[in-house]
Parts: C-alpha cells; structure tokens; sequence
C-alpha cells in the first residue's frame, strides 16, 4: 500500500501555529502542486457555475486537525477541537477510523457539512433560516430559525447539530467560511491545511484535479469521487484509498432529496383549488335538490300543481 | 331556545371546596392534577431546555412529541372535516348531531396539537415566523400554515356551541351564514394538511426505512387520518351516552362505522399495493423491531377493524364497534410513531425512549384536552339534535334543543 506515512498519527504534538507558520505551504504546493487559491469574489467567469468548493483528499491528512483548530478560532467556538465529533459548538471534526481490515492502520476522517448544490435543509427549512449562496456555502440566518429541527431530519448526511443544552438553541453547522470568502479569503481550515488534505478552489475545478489524481494513481485511490454525484452533488469532495463506506460515509443516492417534496409542493395549488372547487360543486347540487325536495314537499301540502317555496 | 339546562347556576358559592371536589369526581380530579403538574413539567422544559429534559439528540432530533403529539393529534382531529363536510356539503343532515361534538375535537386537537409543537420548537417564541418569512419550497411551511388557518377555521366552526351557549344568538346566526364557505376551507386545508405530514418525510429519502418509506405517504396519510377522525368520532359518542347520557343514534354511529371500512380498506389496498410494487413488506424480512412493527400496524391496526366492521352482524354491536374503532385509531397513531421513529431507527444508529418527561408533558395536553371537552359538554349545548342549519332552513332553528346537558 502507497499509504504507509498515513498510518501513524506524525504531528499530534506540533502546536496548531507552528504548523500554519512552518510547513504548511510548503507541504500543501509539494503535495497538490497547481493548485493555487484562485481570486475571489471578483471572478465569476471561470468554468462551471464558478462556485467554491472544497477537496478534502483523505490520503493527504495526518490527522494534525489543524482545520479544526482554525475553524473554532474563526468562528468563536471556544470547545475542545480534539472531540472526534462535530457538535453544537463545533463545526468540523476530525474522526480517527481503524480500518476493519487492516488493525493497526486508521484513517483520518474529516467531517462537516458537504453543502449540497440542492441543499436539502434548505429546501425543508419553513423560514427560510439556510439557503445556499451562489458562491457554494449554504449559509445560516439564526435570526430567522424556529427551531423545528426539520433541516436536521432532511440532512442525507446527518449532519446539523443542535445546541441541546441551551434553553434557547440554535442550528449549528459549518458555513464554509461564506463571512471570509465575501472579504476574499478562503476558509479557515483550507489555509491551515498543512498538508493539502484539504484544499479550497472553484468546484469545476476541483473535480478536475480529483479526477487527475485518480487517473495518475490509480493504485493508491478508490476509483470515486464521493460528493460528485451524491445527494445531486456537493460542494465539499473526497478522495480516499479505502472504500468510502468502510469510514462511515453515508451511502447517498444522486436523487437531490429536495426533488421528492419538490413534486408534491408543486401539486399543492392544484389539489387546494381542485378541492375548493368540488366542494362547491357538491354544495350546490346538494343545495339545489334540497330546495327541490322542500318544492315539492310544499306543493304536495299544498295540494297545488304550483305555488310559492321555501328557499328556492 | 338558551341552554338553560346548565350545571351549577350561581349556587357554588354556598357549597364548600371539598363538596366541589367531590362533585368533581375522581376522574377529573385525576386529569386535573395530570394537567397541572404537566403545566410545571412544561415550565421546566422551557427553562432548561431541550436537552435536559428530553431523549432528544443529535442523532434523535425528532421524537415522541412530533410522532404523537403533531402527527398522530392531527390524525386524530380529521373527524371533524369530515363530518363537517357529510353535513354542511353533502347535505347529509342526518349526521347533523355528531357535528358539534367532532368539531369541538378537531378544534381541542388542533390546540393540543399546537400546544405539543410549541413544546417541541426550540425557540417556541418565534411560532409566528411562517407568517412573515415565506419558504414555499417547505413542506413544514405549509404544514405551519395549514395548522394557523384550519386552527381558525375550526375555531369559527365551533363557535356557535359557544355563542349559543353565551347567549349571543345575533351572532350566532351571523357565523352561521358564513359557514358553508368556513367548512369548504376546512376540507382544503386539512386534505393539504393530513396529506403534506406524509409529504414531510419524503425528503428523508435516505433516512427512513423502505417500510415507510413510500411516494404515496402522502396519500396513505390522507387517507388514513380519514380513519382515524372516523374512528375518533364513534369513541366519542360512546363516551357521550355514557358519560353525558346523550344517546347517538346507532344507526349514525353504523353510518360511521361503514365509512371507516371502506377507509380502512382503501388504506390496506394502497399499503399493500405500494409494499408489492416496491418489492417491500414485512414478509421480506427477518424478524425485527421494524418488521413486527409494520405487520402489527397494518393486521392489527387495519385489517383486523376493517374486516369487524365489514360484517353488518358485528357492525350493529356497540361492543364490536367500540373495539374496531379504538383498534383503528391506535393502529394509525402506531403508524405515525412507526413513521417517524420507527423507520428512522437505523440511520440514527441509536436507540431513542421518550424521556418520563415528554411523556408526562403529552399526558398534560390530553389532559386538558379531555377536560376541555368535558367544560363544553357540561356547560354549552353541545349535544343537540339539528345544529348548525344553513340559512334557509327554518325547519331545523325549531328543533334546536340542548339534549342531556347534565353531567354524570
């Protein structure tokens, strides 16, 4: 196996500053060579729909969680980035996987919200609290949020966190960074990367460096790119040496769940006037024999072939 | 004309407090103390929050007050449209009597149901955010404004119980002549708002079992809160001869039970219709929580009152009859617990049990909601013959009379 440098923890004891001051850039240019952290905000012209996303190449990371790190001093989290799972204060983690087959050996796994290009939390939110910006992140108004947990339920991933110990808690997720990408920079923990494990480019473009290095090593990668096609697509991707399920990625059909609710909303109008309208209808048959019924009782009391009714 | 058969007129301030209690009995007195210790337990959650005082988490992050409360409360108050629609649309006066007491549950439903939710939101203050903060792409949007206007519509639906009762017949006739517009409302709103708390979970496309798992949940839905509510209906004039002394006529109580068939019937047809054509069923799999879960559900809670209430012999005993009903109505809850809980059991990897709390919490709202509806009968003439005529009908003001106002 090419992954031999992978299995051992190499930098826990490392301070998180030392990393971003020392080897990152270096270590990030040697490892993903082109990729450069393209310009921001101002360059809406390049290829795809231009989004941002992320390339998280799982062979690259050594666990260091230096991303973790950065993502609780960028986003005010004061809780201990160590925890190997993300929480109401911590919006990425970083999971330590022993591989079924191989005792001994683990993977680094890094979890966050994949901000899905048809995001299903969005689509379930009833006030509108997360919606997807065109630049890739799917983003949080707390200000709006009711608190229903629906976007938890919708989540392919299982991803939102809800702050359960609070009286009065909020949806926690990653937001890629969407503050920093507006002022031209790339999220915390793509800078603090030290190694390119985790990278930060136009999505389109991303896809294509993943797919180069599939093709030129084909012996170190599972031939797939998880993220590509799941859930209708992400903007978060990953690459791995081990099967994807084997390190408890959710299997994820390439159905956008929104497409499933999206065919129902789009009946109801039709159902509420169709119903509306039968109900009249009903109505008023019922209405206009009743007044029949009572004419004709009428007129039999009467005894007249004709003569003034009730109601008609 | 005035529901003069009230209980108690002014003459409690000579009694003493214990022969109020007594009077009282200790059926409500038990409900009392249930509502009101569940008042403080629902004070205690809203000031420690959800995580101490519930099963809820992160991998739970829907539990037993969403699959009971919300959607089997919902289920349950569909009588109401139902009945509603038979008489006022359908021109089915017959059914006329049992209008007033479905209505007054759809409405309780409805406020316990809401009740439930409020306990459940995470900020409950912000209940009114759908009203400004559109989402039409939700389903829980629509479900929230489903809940607001049919929550109205049930409210004017009853209020001339309370205006007759209040005395205030001017605008009780008022209200009356708006109603057939009120009712055709109420249909909309509940055919979208039973069908779309099956349509909330299809976005859990990857969550939930293949069980429940269906396109047609919204439908399922639909059809079985149409069950449900009719079921509903006949658990309530039972109690009504028994406890308020009211005699329903069986033969309406039958035209219920008929109905509840044929639902119940629809409903089997399309589980199982949908299980064979997916390629599901519990006959496909080993035995499991999820398996028993779904053949109890759908042989004890369906089938098995659908075929009781087939049989015109059992249909006209009131036993039998007792016994469908409460076995459709627990077999729809059971599938909204299923639904919700159930079904969603593996992808959550964990186990979830509604904490003592939640429960208590729930056993407050239906407490206060049975003695809600125990006020109203008591004090409002609930129980009359022809309620409810539409303009026009002169025949029908005649008759109205409250009938076996007084309580046991």
């Amino acid at each position: 196996m090419p992954t031999e440098v992978r299995g051992a923890r190499t930098c826990p004891l490392l301070s998180r500053r030392a990393l971003l001051a020392g080897g990152a850039g270096a270590v990030a240019a040697g490892l993903s060579g082109s990729l450069a952290v393209p310009a921001l905000a101002s360059d809406p012209a390049t290829g795809g729909d231009g989004s941002f996303g992320m390339l998280v190449d799982l062979t690259e990371c050594v666990g260091c969680r230096s991303c973790v790190y950065a993502c609780q001093e960028a986003n005010g989290w004061t809780g201990d980035p160590e925890r190997p799972a993300i929480d109401g204060d911590q919006w990425t983690a970083v999971r330590e996987v022993e591989l079924p087959g191989d005792p001994g050996h683990v993977r680094y796994v890094r979890t966050q919200c994949f901000h899905c290009l048809d995001p299903a939390c969005a689509s379930a939110c009833p006030v509108g609290a997360l919606h997807k910006t065109p630049e890739g992140p799917v983003v949080y108004d707390a200000g709006r949020c009711i608190g229903c947990r629906y976007c938890m339920v919708a989540c392919p991933f299982h991803i939102p966190r809800y702050q359960w110990e609070t009286p009065l808690p909020l949806v926690a997720k990653c937001i890629m960074c969407a503050p920093r990408l507006e002022r031209g920079e790339s999220p915390a923990c793509a800078e603090a990367c030290p190694t390119g494990a985790t990278t930060f480019g136009r999505r389109s473009e991303l896809i294509a460096v993943a797919r180069k290095r599939i093709a030129d090593h084909p012996d170190r990668y599972v031939p797939r790119i998880y993220g590509l096609t799941e859930a209708g697509g992400t903007s978060w991707l990953y690459l791995s040496d081990v099967p994807f399920e084997e390190l408890g990625f959710a299997s994820v059909g390439s159905t956008p769940p929104p497409q499933k609710t999206q065919a129902v909303m789009e009946k109801v109008p039709v159902v509420a006037v169709g119903v509306a309208a039968l109900m009249a209808v009903v109505r008023w048959w019922e209405g206009a024999r009743e007044s029949r019924d009572e004419a004709r009782d009428a007129r039999e009391r009467a005894g007249t072939p004709s003569g003034k009714e009730p109601g008609a | 004309m005035k529901a003069e058969a009230r209980w108690i007129p002014g003459r409690s301030r000579e009694r003493s407090t214990t022969e109020k209690l007594v009077e009282l009995g200790w059926g409500r007195l038990a409900l009392w103390a249930l509502a009101l210790t569940g008042g403080l337990a629902m004070v205690y959650r809203l000031v420690r929050g959800l995580g101490a005082t519930t099963h809820l988490n992160d991998a739970w992050p829907w539990g037993w007050w969403i699959a009971f409360d919300v959607m089997g409360g919902v289920a349950l108050a569909a009588g109401a449209f139902v009945v509603a629609a038979w008489v006022h649309l359908f021109g089915k006066h017959r059914y006329a009597p049992l209008a007033r007491p479905a209505v007054l549950t759809g409405f309780l439903g409805y406020l316990m149901v809401i009740a439930g939710l409020l306990m459940d939101l995470g900020r409950p203050y912000r209940i009114w955010h759908p009203i400004v903060m559109w989402q039409p792409h939700s389903v829980m949007f629509e479900v929230a404004w489903c809940v607001m206007v049919y929550t109205t519509v049930l409210a004017f639906e009853f209020s001339p119980v309370a205006l007759e009762g209040l005395g205030w017949h001017r605008a009780c006739r008022a209200v009356r002549r708006a109603l057939v517009p009120m009712v055709i409302l109420g249909v909309v709103c509940s055919v979208l708002h039973q069908s779309s708390l099956g349509s909330l979970l299809l976005i859990a496309t990857y969550r939930m079992d293949p069980l429940w798992y269906s396109p047609l949940l919204p439908v399922l839905f639909f059809v079985s809160a149409v069950a449900a509510g009719l079921g509903m209906i006949q658990l309530e004039a039972a109690a009504a001869s028994r406890v308020y002394r009211h005699r329903v006529e069986p033969e309406l109580v039958e035209g219920l039970a008929r109905g509840m068939a044929w639902m119940l019937a629809l409903y089997l047809a399309l589980r199982l219709g949908d299980w064979v054509s997916r390629g599901q069923g519990p006959w496909t799999r080993p035995v499991s929580l999820e398996s028993v879960a779904a053949g109890l559900e759908v042989l004890v809670g369906a089938a098995l009152p659908a075929l009781v209430m087939s049989r015109k012999s059992w249909r006209q005993s009131a036993r039998a009859r007792l016994v469908a009903a409460g076995l459709a109505v627990v077999g729809v809850i059971a599938n909204r617990i299923d639904s919700v809980l159930v079904s969603m059991r593996a992808g959550a990897g964990a186990a979830y049990v509604p904490s003592l709390l939640e429960l208590w919490v729930t056993g407050a709202i239906v407490a206060a909601g049975v003695l809600g509806y125990d006020w109203v009968a008591r004090h409002w003439p609930l129980f009359v013959e022809e309620p409810e005529a539409l303009p026009g009908e002169a025949r029908a003001q005649e008759s109205r009379r409250p009938v076996g106002v007084t309580a046991s």
